[in-house]
């Protein structure tokens, strides 16, 4: 039952990222691309998306947050950390390069696998090659400190 | 470069999907709807017990047009400009990027916002810049 659930939250996620037009990576790539406030080109949408998003989560979290479990699970998992080390600078760095080269980010990459076009294959592979040489790399940097936490990329 | 047209209505309202399937995963799970966390932990050397749900959820994000597809008949347009070399290092610095900064535009930008962590603020921010800087220099430059 948790497993059907989870899929159709992930059918909801995937039917927003393609209402909301973040599946077309020429829309995210207008969107980032200021330049064209001047020109006239510029497409706010993202904006909308992210307020949309923003809001019913800032909600809807503080709401669900406020029950004693999840439904299928004995306890929330929330980040714990507070603190910006390198990597929460360098990271987004890294992946804004990348996004800002293709125009997917990992959620609308995924769903547009669904769409069926070789690209979105290309980019989708190698994003989780990347995905697997990030906790590889994360996890042999640990292992050689005095401590060395269960997850090293945990948030 | 494509001309898109300006989507408020549509985009709130996609925007306000993607955060009710955040809300509800909290609900179901207790976990943050990261899709960079829930793919790469989809590998070694990550183990737990979760496999199979993050798994359905991602088959959900992939089914989601096939769905839209048999339901409306059509998809909406999806433009991919860049060429084969540029798809596989944005897809390496993306997927590499995004679990080295513990989250992408769900995980830090959605849910992090959403429990005004600072840390997801300064990733968001990061995020944004580095974006809007490369494709100004992919556009705009030479």
């Amino acid at each position: 039952m948790a497993i059907l659930i989870q899929f159709a939250i992930g059918l909801l996620f995937g039917i927003g990222l393609i209402v909301s037009g973040m599946s077309n990576p020429a829309k995210v790539l207008n969107f980032l691309d200021v330049a064209g406030i001047p020109a006239g080109t510029w497409d706010a949408s993202l904006a909308f998306v992210m307020a949309g998003a923003v809001a019913v989560t800032f909600i809807g979290f503080s709401r669900v947050l406020k029950l004693a479990r999840p439904f299928f699970a004995d306890r929330f998992y929330l980040p714990t950390r507070k603190d910006i080390d390198s990597r929460v600078i360098a990271g987004p760095a890294i992946f804004g390069i990348g996004w800002g080269l293709a125009g997917f980010c990992p959620g609308p990459a995924l769903t547009a696998l669904g769409f069926g076009s070789a690209s979105a294959f290309i980019f989708v592979a190698a994003m989780l090659a990347g995905m697997v040489l990030a906790r590889f790399v994360a996890q042999l940097l640990s292992s050689t400190r005095f401590v060395a936490p269960a997850d090293p990329l945990e948030t | 470069m494509i001309i898109t047209p300006f989507t408020p209505i549509a985009s709130l309202l996609g925007g306000a999907l993607i955060g009710l399937a955040a809300v509800l995963l909290m609900w179901a799970t207790g976990r943050i709807a990261g899709v960079s966390g829930i793919a790469a932990r989809l590998f070694p050397p990550y183990e737990d017990q979760e496999f199979a749900g993050r798994l359905a959820f991602v088959a959900g994000l992939v089914a989601a047009p096939v769905l839209v597809r048999l339901v409306t008949g059509s998809l909406p347009a999806q433009t991919i400009a860049a060429a084969m070399p540029v798809l596989i290092v944005a897809g390496l610095l993306t997927g590499f990027g995004s679990v080295w900064g513990s989250g992408c535009t769900s995980g830090h930008g959605v849910c992090g916002l959403s429990r005004l962590s600072l840390r997801s603020l300064v990733a968001t921010i990061t995020f944004m810049s580095a974006g809007i800087a490369t494709v100004f220099v992919m556009r705009h430059w030479g």
